[in-house]
């Protein structure tokens, strides 16, 4: 295990996945914004939400990304396609298993089953995340491939 | 609705922006309440609340009402349909544009395809509610109903109730200034402090025709009274917020001004007609964007330095960039004011030399002229303004008076007047009870008068509706020494009698019928009318008007040109 070039390249690569995820938005692929999503776990507070939120985005991203260099080390090789495709497994994973869940896991998301009398709630991803918008599963599966490749590309194996 | 025939009565709760209607029906009577929830600060750090919502509650007060319910949105202006998703108890979804909309009722509706339906007989005591959200952020907020939806009432009652309390006008029309301020801060975009001058497009000017224009975007036209009706109501906040806007969205094409702007401060989008819409009453076509936003109308230049200098008379210096920046302003001026322009009334017929025009870079000149004298500008030309400023009068007199109609002219060497003419002593250019301006005073009532003190802006055939702002400008001129205080009071009173049944104003008014014509509310009609109503205080109790405030040429403004 390569620790040093694990914490650059999973640093590096999250930050070009949290700017390709905030393009995807800012150019209507999207409305998905994943450090609201996730900062709302914590507060209700929009600005604050979104804060907290990127910074609980960051420390996925290097946790996840310890995940992909384990496998790297695993197969004994790395590379830009292999890490690509760690990176759409992950987020077939997400997209199909965890969005189905999250209602019932964060603390401020309405499932179909409220009804409108309960508390202001957050609306729920649906299957795909398509609540979010068509295109949401595209400019997901793009960030996380991108973001699996660099680290494929530029992780040394130990 | 009800289902059957029934009558309504409309108020506003309190000094606040919820509305209230009560359907009186023969079975039983209901009331409707429409808003758009409003919440401190602190209250959003505490709660997650939709970005924008609209609620309507609709509770049964007596006997038994049936509620017909229809929910029929189109997209692109009524031009698309779009597909509803029918989520159960989570609500309808549809989504348009870069955004997802979401009604939330506390009944089941019936959804087909692009549209969702319902009857609903309530009893007395029972609620029917529904919040309408939109998002371009996801995960959107799913507001809740039931409790929460009095509860937000309450809130935005009292949220509304307490920013009206801060207008420090108690003079006599306080009703009619405070729902004029309250329509205001309705039509203000808050992220960005931009006035739009009116909510709506292409409601027209004259029923069945094309006088039919966009006006949801900012003027920077109303920027000095806008400054000047929250200056003297005492909206401190909402004045920074708003010129902040106004110094920055012009940054982009400075020393040079748009005549309107988006409320992020881009450029208001291009002219076009949406054929497939029959308009109002058969008024065709229906518009979006602007054609009038590429003129040249110098007289923005002396709206906006004039609204700057207002705000320094309180304020106090300004920052060394907004100082760059209306020096900027006054070189462009005295460059460019012997320039043809459109004009204020933005005609599409082509360019005039119009003595407003005139009148207005005057103005700007002579606002710039005082903050150097008060030491509150650096870096002016001060020489350069005082000549231009000096040559700018000349003209006037010499050539925008008309001997022949005994009148100034809506143009210099014209024979036609408008009812601008009567700004000349607002501006601080002339004394209202000059000659001159007694005589334009009686040509302007005599060509322009609509009956029971309304005033057409200028002579058109076929007539249009007789202009808001005017009649308060005529208010503005006998306040002002053109007439009596008492003349003032009384003509106030007969204009305030043509708002409509909330105290709020389009445009135009039907002299004939009454009608409010052309886009509702007018920002422009409710600044006028609290203008005028500060301009009477102020004058009750002796205080010097703005423009002898923040004017440089008191010397001037007291001489008398010769007839």
């Amino acid at each position: 295990m390569n620790w040093a070039s694990w914490l650059l390249w999973g640093f590096l690569a999250t930050i070009v996945l949290t700017t390709i995820s905030s393009a995807t938005q800012g150019l209507g692929f999207t409305r998905m914004n994943f450090p609201y999503m996730l900062g709302s776990i914590f507060t209700a507070d929009r600005d604050r939400a979104k804060f907290y939120g990127f910074g609980a985005h960051m420390a996925a991203g290097l946790v996840f990304s310890l995940f992909y260099v384990l496998i790297f080390q695993s197969l004994g090789r790395a590379g830009w396609w292999q890490g690509m495709l760690i990176g759409i497994c992950h987020r077939v994973f997400v997209l199909v298993v965890i969005m189905a869940l999250l209602p019932g896991l964060h603390p401020r998301m309405a499932s179909e089953q409220h009804g409108p009398e309960a508390q202001n709630l957050l609306e729920p991803p649906g299957f795909l995340a398509l609540h979010y918008g068509v295109q949401t599963p595209l400019a997901i599966l793009l960030s996380h491939a991108v973001f699996g490749a660099i680290l494929g590309a530029f992780y040394r194996l130990a | 609705m009800p289902a059957g025939p029934f009558q309504t009565e409309r108020r506003y709760i309190e000094e606040s922006n919820v509305l209230e209607t009560r359907f009186l029906t023969g079975p039983g009577e209901a009331t409707l309440i429409d808003l758009m929830p409003v919440a401190s600060e602190q209250f959003k750090r505490t709660e997650i609340v939709a970005d924008h919502e609209i609620v309507r509650q609709v509770i049964c007060t007596k006997g038994e009402v049936e509620i017909q319910v229809e929910f029929h949105p189109r997209a692109a202006y009524g031009g698309n349909a779009v597909r509803l998703h029918d989520h159960g108890k989570l609500g309808i979804r549809f989504e348009s544009g870069r955004g997802v909309y979401w009604l939330r009722c506390n009944r089941p509706l019936h959804v087909q395809s692009d549209s969702a339906h319902a009857a609903v007989v309530l009893k007395c005591g029972e609620a029917l509610e529904f919040s309408l959200s939109y998002a371009e952020e996801s995960p959107a907020v799913l507001p809740a109903l039931g409790t929460r939806v009095g509860a937000a009432i309450d809130r935005s009652v009292e949220w509304w109730r307490q920013w009206a309390g801060r207008s420090n006008y108690r003079g006599p029309y306080r009703k009619m200034v405070t729902r004029s301020v309250l329509a205001l801060k309705l039509l203000t975009y808050s992220p960005s402090g931009a006035v739009a001058a009116a909510a709506t497009t292409s409601l027209p000017e004259r029923i069945g025709d094309s006088l039919n224009w966009d006006y949801r975007y900012c003027w920077l036209r109303d920027a000095s009274l806008t400054v000047r009706t929250m200056l003297g109501l005492g909206y401190m906040e909402e004045v920074e917020s708003f010129l902040t806007w106004l110094l920055h969205a012009t940054r982009l094409t400075q020393p040079e001004l748009r005549v309107m702007y988006n409320v992020f401060g881009g450029s208001a989008p291009r002219e076009r007609e949406l054929e497939y819409l029959s308009g109002y009453f058969g008024s065709r076509p229906a518009r979006v964007g602007n054609g009038a936003r590429h003129q040249l109308q110098l007289d923005i230049y002396g709206d906006v330095i004039h609204a700057a200098a207002q705000y320094a008379g309180i304020h106090g210096p300004f920052d060394r960039a907004t100082q760059k920046t209306l020096v900027g302003l006054g070189r462009y001026v005295s460059r460019h004011w012997d320039f043809p322009d459109e004009g204020i009334w933005e005609p599409r017929g082509g360019r005039e030399n119009h003595t407003h025009s005139r009148l207005m870079c005057w103005t700007a000149l002579d606002r710039l002229v005082a903050l150097c004298n008060k030491r509150l500008l650096s870096g002016a030309p001060l020489a350069e303004f005082l000549r231009e400023r000096e040559r700018i009068r000349r003209q006037i007199e010499a050539r925008a008076w008309n001997e022949k109609l005994q009148s100034y002219a809506s143009t210099l060497e014209g024979d036609g007047i408008d009812a601008t003419l009567l700004r000349i002593p607002w501006y601080g250019f002339e004394r209202a009870d000059s000659q001159r301006m007694k005589l334009t005073y009686r040509a302007v009532r005599e060509q322009l008068g609509a009956g029971d003190g309304l005033l057409y802006r200028y002579a058109r055939q076929p007539a249009e509706g007789a202009f808001g702002i005017c009649g308060f400008w005529v208010v503005e001129y006998l306040a002002l020494g053109g007439g009596t205080l008492r003349e003032a009071h009384d003509l106030f009173d007969r204009l305030l009698s043509y708002a409509n049944d909330l105290g709020l104003f389009a445009e135009e008014t039907d002299p004939d019928s009454g009608d409010l014509l052309g886009n509702f509310p007018q920002a422009f009609t409710h600044v006028g009318l609290i203008s005028a109503a500060l301009t009477l205080e102020e004058k009750e109790r002796g205080e010097p008007h703005p423009a002898e405030a923040t004017g440089a040429d008191t010397k001037a403004a007291g001489r008398e040109a010769r007839v």
